[in-house]
């Protein structure tokens, strides 16, 4: 068991604390556990604490309290220098006054590598992100793109076992984005590097990762992969960060095995999956991706319950359909559905019934 | 294809596009311009003028030919390496030029300006002015003796006075202008008789140039005035030639009788003989070595001041090294190169630190650390000096405390000031601000995560300040290395109060010029090699750094 | 003839009016506001009470404005006169300046007689200055003497404090720091009489290069134990601070050092250097301002005024009939004669600054000197 962890564990976080002012703990008591070759990403607004923990990896920021462990061993009193990690920052810092190939050379100078070994890496490393010919060129005339690129190779050139990457597509164009995500993930899983990504965008963290650590308030709220995360999201707050999501109110009304029914403010009763909620009488706020709710009532359970709703917006977006609706008192109900051609378009004013699988509704904590 | 490439772009309106596009942005030049009007007057008043006034100055040198005309003029026949003293001729110029002078008191300005160059001349000159009036009279008297009408003012107007020496009044009037510097324009009431011009040239143009002093600036009549000794010294001198003895004898105009019975008596006259007057009224006018000295300086702009502020001297012999124990101003431009280069890395040295602590602390302890940095901008200079002062002098504080402490012994206590370590102690001190402001605000654009990059990427903290931030930073240096150095360059209070004689700048010797002994020309050479030493300097800069790596601020 | 006349009359008529309305701008035509430059300082307040607040107590509406500009005032007056505006009615310059200032043709010549009042007892004003009219520009107005003054407290046990000038030079019995005057005047003359040169042949030896040479080989045996000082405040200061044990200044300053501040300070009246300070009018001045500085100076340079002065600095009136007249301290109460440079008993070897010998040689003198100091 104990050997079984430490090959699996490759990073680890125990019961780590960081305060800056000895008065708020801007990160609480952080549990985590990494195996080799993993792709996390530590998502979460700002402020939430992810680039604090990303920093305390790094070796920028020291831990309050609590352990960090890498390959087994606590780096708590290690210099960043010595860690060994490979580092991508946000606006790249790649390094003004060298050309790209002395950006890369720098890390395998300061070990000290010899002159050919070192024209040879950074050759490589730059074919890898297929920036081969601009080894004489300065930061500044390269476009982001390609800055990033090679942020991403000054960080892999010395091979290290752990990259650590902060927000490092912020900055590009959303097309570029979506590229470059694929051509980070797709390096990563081929160099079989751990890597930790830190990003607010949820889009970029589900796209990507192997596992998601969803940060709020210094905590981890869910650590899971993406399809888990997105389709059974643990608490409000994660269903309501990750893609997009409606949320009623009510109280539990009953309990019964793996579903429950929620009576809502305005009387209606409906159909959920109790996920924090126990006990009949609690409040819980329950909720339903838009693109799991059914409008067409014979495709549902005939004694499933339904609600109504009336359409408030119908918004043609091309390749889906995105209709407002009040339901229950709620005006942002959103629904999505695919633009096929027996799909019916909603009109505004228009009076439906609305409903769903027990198991795609969550109830969650109020 | 081909076609449409040679035919000019036309605009909307068919104008040639380039045409049009001059014109839209001549409009804008000429409102750019307008905005920065004032301000390029400004420039150019307080500025590019007293620069070029200060160039000029540092050659002009027009007071010897403008106050000596003739002197000079046949001056330049004489040859200084006979040592041989010149000729009556150039006495007797001398004597009539000096006149004018000493009348408009021109003359002793004349000698300040010729005893910077020989010791001596001041005095020369302002007791020749005294004693002008004497070698006159030795003429004046036995003439007014062999007639009573050569003393009446208008006897002498009568007889001068007539038509057709316009020219001369004219040419007499433009020598006033050169030496007095004024237009002396107006109408005097009085025109030499192209006669007595001809018959007695040297007293009609000592009487023109009396009339012409007598009335534009003195505001008196001609005819009312007793004339100039130097008319009768200019009678004296023409009684000598004997045609003019013989023209006397047959002229029949106003004044003929007594100038006949002058004529007649010319043995009473004494022989007149101007060398002789001259050196009887100070040898030194017999000479050759002062003669050198006017024949070397009498053109109109002179190196003279440049070879004295490099510690060299226009000799009739060319030009020359000063004498040893009269160098000074090369070792001083060196001293101060030398010292405000010590200064400028000492204020690299100790405000690289403070710039940094400034950049990278929190923004409420950063300010309250960068009033302190600015608080010596808001106490007098003066005061900031003399407060140092106190602190380094021997039985100042930090001599007390090193005492105190056991360091030194109370014998031996350590020489802070009066030396050069006083002024670079104090300068440091006092220009560090200019060093500190623009490397803080270089330092402040370099992003933290570079740092934190070298340092992940496996650098030391050395290495990664050594290799990644410090070059950053050298544009900062860069800036406030050429602000401290040139301001350093040009200080001359600091210096003054803490240098003692070992710690004073080439600026001192300026100030020393303008104030005290008034030779504005050598200010002037000296304060142009300064100005020279430091554009040389800013473009070897600009060459070796490049002028691009200069910044003062994001 | 009749061009003559012609000619004579319309200008004599100008004259005549021209002459007349002189007069009248004399008798009332004057300008009621002056700016008088002077040294500031004690110096300066000396010269408001004795002379300043008197006046325009007697001249109602008259305003001086004082301007402390006269260690520069040669070098301004010549920069006004470029620029051809004089904005000074009055300068307070020591005679070397007004010397300098003459040969310029920056001040205005007067007739001493004529603008300066009799003495009390008729004897005329030219008469009453005496040889201190050294330039016909200068109005003199006090005598002060460039002496030296010394630690009382720190003279070595045993010895006699000093008392010959010599003493400056004599490291072996005083030792100790000097402080003396950054340029070559009363140096090199103190220097040459320590050498042995008979006081009548400073000048003559100081005119030659071997003169020049020996005077600064004299300073050469103390150079490393001398400060240099460029303003007169610098020696009672270094003295006060023990930073020196001797030191040459004014004796106006070593005066208030030891009367006034009660420092523990002597003074040599040895070899002391007379020097002169006074009046000069810049030239060209405006008729209406010139009226009023005349009507000024005539006040402030009588017998009684110079001799007031007294009270109130230890410099000794330029007038001879002023000298019997002073009298004691304005505040302290003491009797001033036996302080001023000119009292018998502190005169008995002094030694007269020469103007026309340092009006020649300061240029060249100065240039050995401070390469000599830059050594």
């Amino acid at each position: 068991m104990a050997n079984d962890a430490s090959n699996d564990a490759f990073v680890e976080f125990e019961r780590v604390q960081k305060s800056y002012d000895g008065e708020t703990l801007v990160v609480k008591d952080l549990n985590l556990t990494m195996p080799k070759g993993e792709f996390l990403t530590m998502l979460g607004p700002s402020g939430s604490g992810k680039t604090t923990c990303l920093m305390m990896l790094a070796g920028f920021e020291h831990a309050t309290h609590g352990d960090i462990r890498l390959g087994g061993e606590s780096i708590n009193g290690i210099p960043p220098h010595k860690r060994g990690i490979g580092m991508v920052f946000q606006n790249y810092a790649l390094f003004p006054h060298m050309t790209i190939a002395e950006n890369l050379a720098f890390p395998l100078e300061v070990r000290k590598l010899g002159k050919s070994t070192r024209e040879e890496k950074v050759m490589r490393a730059l074919d890898m992100v297929e920036m081969g010919d601009f080894g004489g060129r300065r930061p500044a005339q390269l476009s982001g793109g390609q800055q990033q690129r090679v942020a991403l190779a000054r960080a892999l050139v010395f091979e290290p076992e752990l990259v650590l990457m902060d927000e490092p597509l912020g900055a590009l164009d959303k097309q570029l984005r979506e590229k470059m995500q694929f051509e980070i993930t797709h390096l990563a899983h081929r160099l079989g590097i751990t890597t930790v990504y830190v990003t607010h965008d949820q889009t970029e963290a589900l796209t990507m990762s192997d596992r998601v650590a969803v940060f709020d308030d210094g905590r981890i709220q869910q650590l899971a992969p993406p399809d888990q995360l997105y389709e059974s999201p643990e608490n409000s707050f994660v269903a309501q960060f990750i893609g997009e999501n409606n949320t009623l109110e009510g109280v539990v009304k009953e309990i019964k095995g793996k579903t429950c029914v929620v009576q809502l403010d305005d009387g209606e009763v409906l159909d959920a999956v109790p996920v924090n909620v126990s006990e009949v009488g609690e409040r819980t706020r329950v909720s339903i991706r838009p693109e799991r709710v059914e409008y067409n009532t014979d495709r549902l359970d005939p004694d499933a319950h339904t609600l109504n709703a009336e359409v408030l917006e119908f918004i043609y977006m091309g390749d889906i359909f995105r209709t407002r609706l009040r339901v229950a008192g709620n005006e942002d109900f959103v629904i999505k559905t695919r633009n096929a051609p027996d799909q019916v378009r909603l009109k505004p004013g228009q009076q439906i019934k609305i409903g769903w699988m027990a198991e795609d509704c969550r109830a969650l904590d109020a | 294809m081909s076609d449409t490439t040679q035919q000019p772009m036309l605009s909307a309106d068919g104008r040639p596009l380039k045409q049009s596009l001059a014109r839209a942005l001549r409009r804008q030049k000429i409102r750019a311009l307008l905005l920065i009007a004032p301000l390029l007057l400004f420039v150019v008043v307080t500025f590019i003028i007293p620069i070029l006034s200060m160039l000029f100055r540092s050659v002009e040198n027009e007071i010897v030919s403008n106050t000596l005309p003739h002197t000079v003029v046949a001056l330049q026949e004489w040859d200084g390496t006979t040592n041989q003293a010149p000729d009556e001729e150039v006495y007797r110029h001398l004597y009539f030029d000096l006149f004018r002078a000493v009348e408009s008191k021109e003359h002793t300005k004349l000698g300040s300006r010729l005893n910077y160059e020989q010791t001596g001349l001041s005095s020369l000159f302002r007791t020749s002015g005294r004693s002008l009036d004497d070698l006159g009279e030795e003429y004046q008297d036995p003439l007014e003796e062999i007639d009573p009408r050569f003393k009446e003012g208008a006897f002498w107007y009568e007889m001068l006075n007539g038509e057709g020496g316009e020219e001369l009044l004219e040419s007499r009037r433009e020598l006033w202008r050169m030496g007095v510097g004024e237009s002396m324009a107006g109408d005097i009431g009085f025109v030499p008789s192209a006669q007595m011009a001809e018959m007695l040239p040297w007293t009609t143009r000592a009487y023109t140039d009396f009339a012409i002093w007598t009335v534009i600036d003195d505001e008196d009549v001609v005819a009312e005035e007793d004339p100039w000794e130097a008319v009768y010294a200019g009678l004296a001198q023409d009684l000598q030639n004997p045609e003019t003895i013989t023209a006397i004898s047959n002229y029949s105009g106003p004044g003929a009788e007594a100038l006949q019975a002058a004529a007649n008596n010319v043995d009473k006259l004494p022989e007149v003989n101007f060398r002789e007057g001259f050196a009887k009224i100070k040898e030194d006018w017999a000479s050759p070595e002062v003669w050198s000295t006017i024949q070397v300086f009498s053109a109109n702009y002179t190196p003279g001041y440049f070879l004295n502020a490099v510690d060299l001297e226009l000799t009739p012999d060319g030009v020359q090294a000063k004498p040893e124990n009269q160098q000074i101003y090369m070792q001083l431009f060196m001293r101060t190169l030398w010292m405000a280069l010590v200064i400028t890395g000492a204020c690299i040295v100790l405000g690289y630190p403070v710039a940094w602590l400034l950049a990278n602390l929190p923004m409420r302890v950063a300010n309250t650390l960068m009033i302190l940095v600015l608080l010596p901008f808001w106490t007098s200079l003066l005061v900031r000096t003399s407060a140092w002062k106190v602190l380094l002098q021997q039985q100042g504080v930090i001599n007390d405390i090193l005492v105190w402490l056991g360091f030194v012994g109370d014998a031996d206590r350590l020489i802070l000031m009066n030396n050069a370590t006083g002024t670079i102690v104090a300068m440091t001190h006092i220009l560090l601000p200019f060093m500190i402001l623009p490397l803080y605000s270089v330092m402040k654009t370099i992003p933290p995560s570079y740092l934190r990059a070298a340092k992940s990427l496996g650098a030391t903290n050395w290495t990664a300040f050594w290799r990644i931030y410090f070059p950053q930073s050298v544009p900062g240096i860069g800036a406030g290395s050429i602000l401290v150095f040139i301001l350093a360059i040009g200080y001359y209070i600091t210096p003054e109060i803490v240098g003692g004689t070992s710690g004073i700048f080439i600026s001192n010797r300026i100030a020393y010029h303008i104030s005290s002994s008034l030779n504005w020309g050598l200010a002037a050479a000296l304060g142009s090699i300064l100005l020279v030493v430091v554009l040389v300097l800013y473009w070897a800069y600009d060459k070796i750094v490049g002028i691009d790596n200069v910044k003062l601020g994001g | 003839m009749k061009l003559i006349t012609k000619f004579i009359k319309p200008m004599a008529a100008a004259t005549a009016i021209a002459s007349l309305s002189t007069m009248a701008m004399a008798d009332g035509h004057m300008v009621s506001d002056m700016t008088i430059v002077s040294w500031g300082g004690a110096y300066q307040d000396s010269q408001i009470k004795a002379y300043a607040e008197p006046y325009m107590e007697m001249n109602d509406g008259v305003s001086i404005t004082w301007d402390e500009s006269s260690a520069e005032a040669v070098a301004k007056m010549r920069a006004m006169n470029e620029a051809g505006n004089v904005t000074w009615d009055l300068v307070d310059v020591t005679a070397a300046s007004a010397i300098r200032l003459c040969d310029e043709g920056l001040a205005m010549e007067v007739d001493h007689d004529e603008m300066l009042a009799e003495a009390p007892d008729g004897t005329s004003a030219s008469d009453d200055f005496g040889d201190l009219i050294v330039s016909d520009c200068f109005i003199p107005q006090i005598v002060y003497s460039t002496t030296v003054g010394y630690r009382t407290d720190l003279v070595p046990e045993g010895t006699p404090a000093p008392s010959d000038i010599c003493d400056l030079f004599d490291l072996a019995t005083y030792p100790g720091m000097r402080a003396l005057e950054k340029r070559p005047l009363n140096n090199m003359e103190w220097a040459l009489l320590c050498d042995g040169v008979a006081k009548e042949d400073v000048y003559d030896v100081l005119a030659t290069p071997e003169g020049q040479e020996q005077a600064l080989a004299k300073l050469d045996t103390i150079r490393d134990n001398v400060i240099w000082w460029s303003a007169g405040a610098d020696t009672p200061q270094l003295l006060a601070d023990g930073e020196v044990f001797m030191g040459s200044t004014y004796n106006g300053r070593l005066f208030s050092a030891i009367v006034e501040q009660d420092q523990p300070i002597g003074m040599l009246w040895d070899a002391q250097v007379f020097d002169l300070d006074g009046w000069v009018i810049p030239a060209d001045l405006p008729e209406e301002r010139l009226a009023r500085v005349k009507d000024f100076v005539k006040f402030a340079t009588d017998t009684q005024r110079l001799a007031d002065q007294a009270k109130y600095i230890s410099y000794g009136p330029a007038r001879e009939s002023s000298a019997p007249l002073v009298s004691k301290h304005a505040e302290l109460g003491i009797d001033m004669a036996p302080h001023m440079p000119t009292d018998p008993n502190n005169a008995k070897n002094t030694f007269l600054y020469n103007y026309e010998f340092w009006a020649d040689y300061r240029d060249d003198i100065d240039a050995k000197f401070q390469s000599w100091l830059a050594q």
